[in-house]
């Protein structure tokens, strides 16, 4: 009875104070949205009523459609400005299944005209059965000339068949630079989903490795389209509206095409890398690894057994082997263990070891690759003559930890950070490393191992031309880079790039020099073991390296093994230098996969490179 | 529970005029999806919208045993817990054409932002309807429910979801009004926003961003998106002429010219195949919901009743007129969904809240129970 009367008492409390001030917002709220819903009618009025039949026309004999308007690709250029990849016209057939009459004459007579099976045509409309009928479908890419204008010819007689026509990668030294320039391929389904990609549309090309995959955004400009009307048969009628694609913007690479060619012309028949960087920026110059690859073939589109022989094949023509490979660096691992130990003062430039031809550590020989030794050896002959028990005895009072740490200093055991794809950061070891990666502790024979660049250490030849950069200059440790430029397309300025300096290495200039006259000896000194590239008019300086891929047992004698070995377990050569000696201008590491000697092999190709740049690269450079 | 006064109250003229607009949609979902449904028959669009229509029937009858009075001691809990739902959603929810709006829970997908949109309503009614809010409120009694509304306002913004914003924005704004707005407050701050948009315009906003709300006013500026589709929805809409082209004989929709033609432009789909006869039949039953659903709110018992009825109703309101706004291209084009005629589970189970709190209102308006 109680509870009745308190809501009784609501009820009265609600009416007599709010009614008034809510009944006049009732009649706000529904007259309003009347108003609105009247208007709304009003408006069908117009559209259904006074305006339907033309809607209705247009509805039923012309439609509006869009059409894409691709967007030219950036071009990519060398440092001097000759185009590396530009753009052609490639004309596709698409086929507008709506306005066909007859699907089978029509696919017949297509056929004939391009000279294919109209099975193959029959396909592509199987595979696309969900697409709605309105969407151009494409029957065939990249017509030639003479289809092109025979399918013109026809096309009164073929409704529904339209040309498209679309910009084309061309590279114009094909398989030169492949590496570096890289190759675009087909968006896929699930790229399309991600947030890299957004705002792409499907049947688009994508860079996908080099410097088409790192500078993607850059490259791939904005496609417009248009809203036209047709008619029946598909033909345009109106424009009604068009947004115009926007370019892509042109990327001038640091890479001279001439010292490319050059580099790859040395490489020709051999398994390797060369790479040339600029001692003072870490501009890469040129960047070649073989064997390479036929870029066209991927515009072409690959089909899968092209595709599966390219990445099967055993010599892996796709890899970069300038950034995307490690090697063991052999005795060009020698000056940062040189570094290491001056800078943490275990050795002097006068220090001097006796070398029999091996060092007897524990219960094993650790050999010197001279057999019958160097007698003794200071700091400066220990280089020149890449003697390996000099840094065996430097390795052993250094320690792995100490030896890691200069080498990391010179960017050894990290990414250069070009920003191309695949790169590879090496391995620099530590004790700590090894137990937590195998679980077994450091083991002190292994510190002789790798203070001559064996054992676990692993680097790419990049990584040593730019640590020799920052040896020749001083100390200077810069991020290499490929794209110097970068203009046109969407934005009207243009961005230069400069060298970024990753750190300068806190070792003093005197250390430097030290090593520095090592490496000069090597190619100088009579008794180096790169003298046979000594020229007179540039002054090399540098440093051999011979990486064993298969340890040869005790007690058999070296060159007789070298010999006997199968290619695949033969050594590989390296040698990585710089000119000139007095002013370092450029750097450049060679490898050669199981070559043999780097004295023999790799020497002469950094030699050749150093010569083709002071002769007309420096020229070009100082523009 | 439910004694025979409850169902005597029912209001079965809502419930008649509801299951024609819900026949008019799921005719328009079924012809809009079809060509779908025949060139892949296992994805049934239009059996899932069946589905979530009778899943929402049941929570709409279920919601009904409860009294609405218990909704303003649940409000806060509703509240927060949707408010962690939309945070969740910006930190784990399924990224879906650049915006984050879906939660996954147990394999099934819904829309937070969408249970704000009844939940907001809740939550201000339950405001309102304290003894001390009297009607036109004074500004201190403003603060508190514009920070509710603007809390869960920004998150939505943040999916981004602007759709679902300017529906909850939309709601909030009609129950404060409701609550009878006083006129120097509106003035003022129209006054003091005014001024603001300039230089956020200048300076705040980047140039893509401007770029967007250009589109958003003016479609054309973007012929080959938002005024591509307004071109075509108002072709479909056209064609469709006095009597209609007839079920599942329109061909801009089996085209696939319209896009998201069985979600927001479902209304264009309807209109291309039953013409401006069919047009008028579906705003005259929606006016028709409203002057029902008002009728309930008037009557109702207590403040908190009709404060709850007007929201639910405003919501309806706002996404009807938006929606077919926005179709026939006198509105900007906005994700708004239809009510009870696009398809979308989420959207559907709020709106059947919605009709549920209007039923439960109108059950529970005499005070004289008996137990």
């Amino acid at each position: 009875m109680k509870k009745k009367r308190i809501d009784n008492l609501q009820l009265l409390n609600w009416e007599l104070t709010e009614t008034v001030v809510f009944q006049k917002q009732y009649l706000l709220l529904g007259g309003f949205a009347f108003l609105i819903l009247l208007i709304y009618i009003l408006r069908m009025w117009h559209l259904q009523v006074l305006q339907g039949a033309s809607y209705r026309y247009q509805s039923e004999n012309n439609r509006i459609r869009l059409e894409d308007i691709p967007a030219p690709r950036g071009i990519i250029f060398d440092r001097n400005g000759v185009p590396l990849v530009e753009n052609r016209p490639a004309y596709h057939v698409l086929l507008i299944r709506e306005d066909v009459r007859d699907m089978d004459q029509t696919l017949r007579e297509l056929a004939r005209l391009c000279g294919r099976n109209p099975a193959d045509f029959w396909n592509v409309i199987e595979a696309n059965k969900q697409t709605p009928r309105f969407v151009p479908l494409r029957l065939a890419s990249d017509l030639d000339r003479d289809c092109l204008a025979r399918i013109e010819a026809h096309r009164v007689r073929l409704p529904g068949v339209v040309i498209q026509l679309e910009p084309k990668r061309e590279y114009i030294w094909n398989g030169t630079a492949a590496h570096v320039v890289g190759y675009l391929s087909e968006i896929t389904e699930t790229e399309l989903k991600g947030e890299q990609y957004q705002g792409y549309y499907a049947g688009e090309d994508v860079g996908k490795f080099g410097v088409e995959g790192a500078y993607e955004k850059y490259l791939h400009g904005k496609r417009g389209g248009r809203q036209v009307e047709v008619d029946a048969i598909g033909r345009r009628m109106r424009l009604l509206d068009e947004v115009l694609p926007i370019s892509g913007r042109n990327l001038w690479l640091t890479v001279d095409i001439e010292l490319q060619r050059k580099a790859e012309e040395l490489l020709e028949g051999k398994i390797g890398a060369i790479v040339a960087v600029d001692v003072n920026n870490g501009a890469i110059l040129a960047m070649a690894s073989k064997p390479t690859f036929d870029q066209e073939k991927f515009i072409r589109g690959l089909s899968r057994d092209e595709w599966q022989a390219l990445s099967r094949d055993p010599d892996h023509p796709l890899l970069n082997r300038c950034i995307g490979a490690n090697y063991p660096p052999g005795s060009t691992y020698k000056p940062i263990v040189a570094m290491a130990a001056l800078k943490e003062g275990v050795l002097t430039e006068q220090t001097v070891f006796n070398c029999p031809g091996f060092l007897q550590f524990t219960d094993r020989k650790y050999r010197c690759w001279r057999s019958h030794g160097h007698g003794s050896v200071d700091m400066e002959r220990a280089l020149v003559q890449s003697c390996d028990v000099y840094f065996y005895q430097a390795g052993l009072r250094l320690g792995v930890d100490r030896i890691a740490h200069t080498a990391n200093l010179f960017g050894l055991g990290e990414k250069p950070g070009t920003g191309l794809n695949g790169e590879l950061a090496g391995l620099i070891p530590t004790a700590a490393w090894k137990k937590s990666a195998t679980g077994v502790p450091w083991q002190k024979g292994e510190t002789l191992s790798i203070s001559i660049g064996q054992g676990f250490d692993l680097v790419t030849p990049l990584q040593m031309a730019v640590a020799y950069a920052a040896i020749a200059n001083g100390g200077n440790l810069w991020q290499p880079h490929i794209v110097g430029r970068i203009e046109g397309g969407s934005s009207a300025d243009t961005a230069e790039i400069k060298g970024t300096l990753k750190r300068k290495i806190a070792i003093d200039r005197r250390i430097f020099d030290i090593v520095r006259k090592g490496l000069f000896g090597v190619v100088q000194d009579d008794r180096g073991t790169a003298h046979g590239i000594r020229d007179k008019s540039v002054l090399i300086a540098g440093k051999t390296g011979t990486a064993q891929v298969v340890r040869i047992a005790d007690g058999v004698d070296f060159k007789v093994a070298a010999r006997a070995l199968k290619q695949k377990d033969r050594d590989h050569a390296w040698f990585v230098g710089y000119a000139p000696a007095d002013n370092p201008q450029i750097v450049v590491a060679a490898l050669v996969e199981h070559g043999g000697h780097g004295a023999s092999v790799a020497s002469p190709l950094v030699q050749k490179i150093i010569l083709t740049y002071m002769a007309n690269g420096a020229k070009n450079h100082s523009k | 529970m439910i004694d025979r006064r409850l169902v005597e109250n029912f209001d079965w003229y809502i419930i008649w005029v509801l299951m024609a607009v819900v026949a008019i949609g799921l005719l328009s979902v079924y012809s809009a999806v079809y060509p779908q449904i025949q060139a892949n028959p296992a994805r049934n669009l239009f059996l899932k919208q069946v589905l979530w229509l009778s899943l929402g029937f049941v929570v709409m009858f279920c919601s009904l045993l409860v009294d609405y009075q218990q909704l303003k001691l649940a409000s806060v809990w509703l509240y927060g817990g949707v408010l962690i739902l939309l945070v969740a959603v910006l930190v784990v929810g399924r990224d879906v054409n650049g915006s984050r709006r879906w939660l996954e829970i147990a394999g099934f997908q819904f829309q937070p932002s969408e249970l704000m949109k009844v939940v907001i309503v809740i939550q201000l009614a339950t405001y309102f309807s304290s003894q001390e809010v009297t009607p036109h409120p004074p500004l201190r009694q403003l603060i508190a429910p514009a920070i509710m509304v603007v809390v869960p306002v920004l998150l939505i913004l943040a999916e981004p979801d602007l759709g679902t914003a300017i529906s909850v924005l939309a709601v909030s704004g009609t129950l404060i009004f409701f609550m009878g707005i006083r006129w120097k407050y509106l003035g003022a701050m129209f006054l003091g926003i005014i001024p603001l948009l300039v230089p956020v315009w200048e300076h705040v906003l980047k140039p893509y961003q401007k770029r967007r709300i250009l589109i958003l006013l003016r479609p054309d500026l973007d012929p080959l998106g938002a005024g591509y589709h307004i071109r075509q929805s108002k072709i479909a809409i056209g064609s469709g002429m006095l009597w209609g082209k007839g079920f599942l004989k329109g061909t801009q929709n089996k085209l696939h010219f319209l896009p998201e033609k069985h979600t927001d432009f479902i209304f264009s789909v309807w209109a291309e195949e039953w013409g401006f006869i069919g047009c008028f039949v579906l705003l005259a039953l929606f006016a028709l919901l409203v002057v029902l659903a008002l009728r309930v709110a008037r009557r109702s018992k207590d403040r908190y009743g009709s404060l709850l009825v007007v929201g639910v109703t405003s919501l309806l309101i706002w996404q009807v007129l938006i929606n077919i706004g926005m179709v026939i291209g006198l509105l900007p084009v906005v994700g708004i969904t239809l009510p009870f005629v696009s398809y979308g589970g989420s959207s559907l189970i709020t709106l059947c809240l919605a009709i549920g709190i209007i039923e439960n209102v109108s059950m529970r308006r005499y005070v004289f129970q008996m137990r």
